[in-house]
């Protein structure tokens, strides 16, 4: 194991963090902020409580997840596209690491800065509304497994992409509405029992459930469900990322 | 002198179909300096490319100092470090995290003593808290270089390491390469200046149209292959080469007031008395002769138009 490089890989990451710390941390934040602001506090007040949590703090989970997944699979597919870009992969490709040395250094990297805004966004939603975590473990199982999970998937992106273009179409195209759709902002259990079904083809669904029974013990499906779901989802990525590497898709001429 | 590079049938056919490289076979030996030289797309970077793992190869194997670059690639490339032929570096990282983070990538702990010598041998010390973006184009370069000795390499490849790079620079560069040879790593070096090759290397390669046409030890290579030319200057210019010298191979230059004699240094009899007596007798008098010898650059040139009229 290669542990000097997957350190190398993973500081070079979060220097690139730091150095951009008002698009990468607070811009973020400061758009989540404005949802609870708007959602939360200005429109929440009137709307009814939903299976007896009030509406501000029913949506803070689903804001956290939608955050986390845009910014796990910006980061990470930015992260290793970037080099690919510059032309500065042919130090990677030459190096003696291991693709799941390379996937280490970048995935862990963009999977910190997620789960450091997902915190800080946490924290921030306090200010708006009163929170209350059941079961802080899983809350936490669930934030990182999700970041994980989608900086892999960013990776993937990263290296599939051919452009600044297909860069963003994924998160902007798929994840983004999948994530509204998903049950950000209400329950599946409001929608009538058709569409009930047609989103449990959502990923999203499953994620964002999980990650709110860990706050107010409700859930669309069950939590082991969307456990399941999110590691089958880990799983797929990881086999993925090995192929690529193994067959040098996009990366080796 | 025993190889660090062994390179068995080795062949790169890509995508679309372009075959790079077709069956090389090369041994490069350790702590020699080889230059490999080729018009463009002969499969220079190519060949580089795989060694390095940056390009696939369709078939053939490669060791380094033994490792397989496939099946052992981590102690392999751990052996390597690679300049390459772009400038392609990290437009906002500072030279001394980049060559830190080289170190690191390539598997060695932390030795900021070491990064200190590298900066300071490729006079870079100055700049070491500099972006890079702010550096120019011959600084990038020495960047790159940098990067590449920062794991201790024992081989070392640059391709087309002086591109647009200054004079001086240039010198200083070759001085390092030279201090390096002298430490013990091999290096394996593409340019366009042959003048380089010419200057630097022990053995010279030259590969065109993906296949290598000759390796030769430089000196073995010159005295081979390399042409003389006397020249004389003469007294009174001559309108044609008289037929009594029609048997010696002469042409006339600068308005036939000089007459140029080439010969083979490596043939029995180079001619050179028999012209000077014939001439002597024909009463054709000269004020002055030099003789010159073929540089690298011609003979280069000779190699690639005779692969290149074979082929065809």
């Amino acid at each position: 194991m290669n542990s000097h490089a997957i350190l190398a890989i993973y500081k070079f990451e979060m220097s690139r963090t730091l150095r951009t710390i008002w698009q990468s941390i607070v811009s973020p934040v400061i758009s989540t902020s404005l949802y609870f602001v708007v959602f939360g506090a200005a429109i929440g007040s009137r709307i009814t409580e939903i299976e007896g949590v009030a509406y501000g703090a029913f949506i803070v989970p689903g804001l956290i997840m939608l955050m986390l997944l845009t910014q796990s699979t910006m980061n990470a597919s930015f992260g290793i596209y970037f080099p690919r870009f510059t032309g500065t992969i042919y130090e990677l490709l030459s190096a003696p690491v291991s693709s799941f040395e390379i996937a280490c250094g970048y995935v862990g990297a963009a999977a910190t800065k997620s789960i450091i805004l997902g915190l800080i966004i946490l924290a921030t939603s306090w200010l708006f509304v009163p929170l209350h975590i059941a079961h802080p473990f899983w809350m936490l199982t669930f934030l990182v497994l999700t970041a994980v999970t989608f900086s892999l998937f960013g990776f993937i992106i990263g290296i599939w992409a051919d452009g600044f273009e297909q860069l963003q179409i994924i998160p902007l195209l798929i994840i983004t509405p999948l994530t509204f759709l998903g049950g950000t902002f209400y329950s599946t259990h409001v929608l009538p029992p058709f569409w009930q079904t047609v989103t449990l083809f959502n990923p999203v669904v499953y994620l964002i459930s999980g990650f709110r029974w860990s706050f107010f013990e409700i859930a669309d499906v069950s939590p082991m469900v969307s456990l399941g779901m999110t590691l089958v989802f880990l799983s797929t990525c990881l086999v993925t990322i090995w192929w690529i590497f193994k067959t040098g898709y996009r990366l080796k001429k | 002198m025993t190889s660090i590079i062994s390179i068995s049938g080795l062949s790169k056919t890509y995508a679309s179909g372009f075959q790079a490289l077709k069956t090389i076979n090369l041994d490069i030996k350790r702590g020699e300096i080889f230059a490999l030289l080729g018009p463009n797309g002969a499969g220079k970077t190519t060949l580089i490319g795989v060694i390095c793992g940056i390009v696939n190869a369709t078939a053939g194997t490669v060791t380094v100092d033994g490792h397989d670059i496939v099946n052992d690639y981590r102690a392999a490339r751990a052996l390597i470090g690679l300049v390459p032929q772009e400038l392609t570096t990290d437009a906002f990282e500072t030279v001394w995290a980049t060559v830190s983070f080289s170190r690191g990538l390539f598997g060695k702990p932390k030795n900021p003593a070491y990064i200190e010598k590298i900066l300071k041998d490729l006079s870079l010390w100055d700049k070491k808290d500099n972006k890079i973006m702010t550096l120019s184009g011959g600084m990038k370069r020495r960047v790159l270089i940098a990067k590449a000795l920062s794991h201790e390499p024992q081989v070392l490849f640059l391709d087309e390491p002086t591109a647009g790079v200054d004079v001086e620079l240039r010198k200083d560069m070759w001085q390092v390469v030279r201090d390096l040879r002298a430490s013990g790593v091999t290096i394996i070096l593409t340019t366009h200046y042959i003048e380089e090759a010419e200057d630097m290397a022990d053995r010279i390669g030259v590969i065109s149209k993906g296949e290598i046409i000759l390796v030769e030890n430089k000196a073995e290579l010159m005295r081979k292959l390399g042409k003389k030319q006397l020249t004389l200057h003469l007294q009174k210019p001559l309108d044609a080469i008289p037929a009594e010298l029609a048997t010696h191979n002469l042409a006339l230059a600068d308005d036939g007031n000089e007459l140029v004699f080439t010969y083979d240094t490596m043939a029995e009899r180079t001619g050179v008395t028999a012209l000077l007596s014939d001439l002597s007798r024909l009463n054709i008098r000269f004020r002055d002769l030099q003789t010159t010898q073929s540089s690298l650059e011609d003979i280069f040139i000779g190699l690639v138009h005779n692969s290149a009229g074979a082929a065809s």
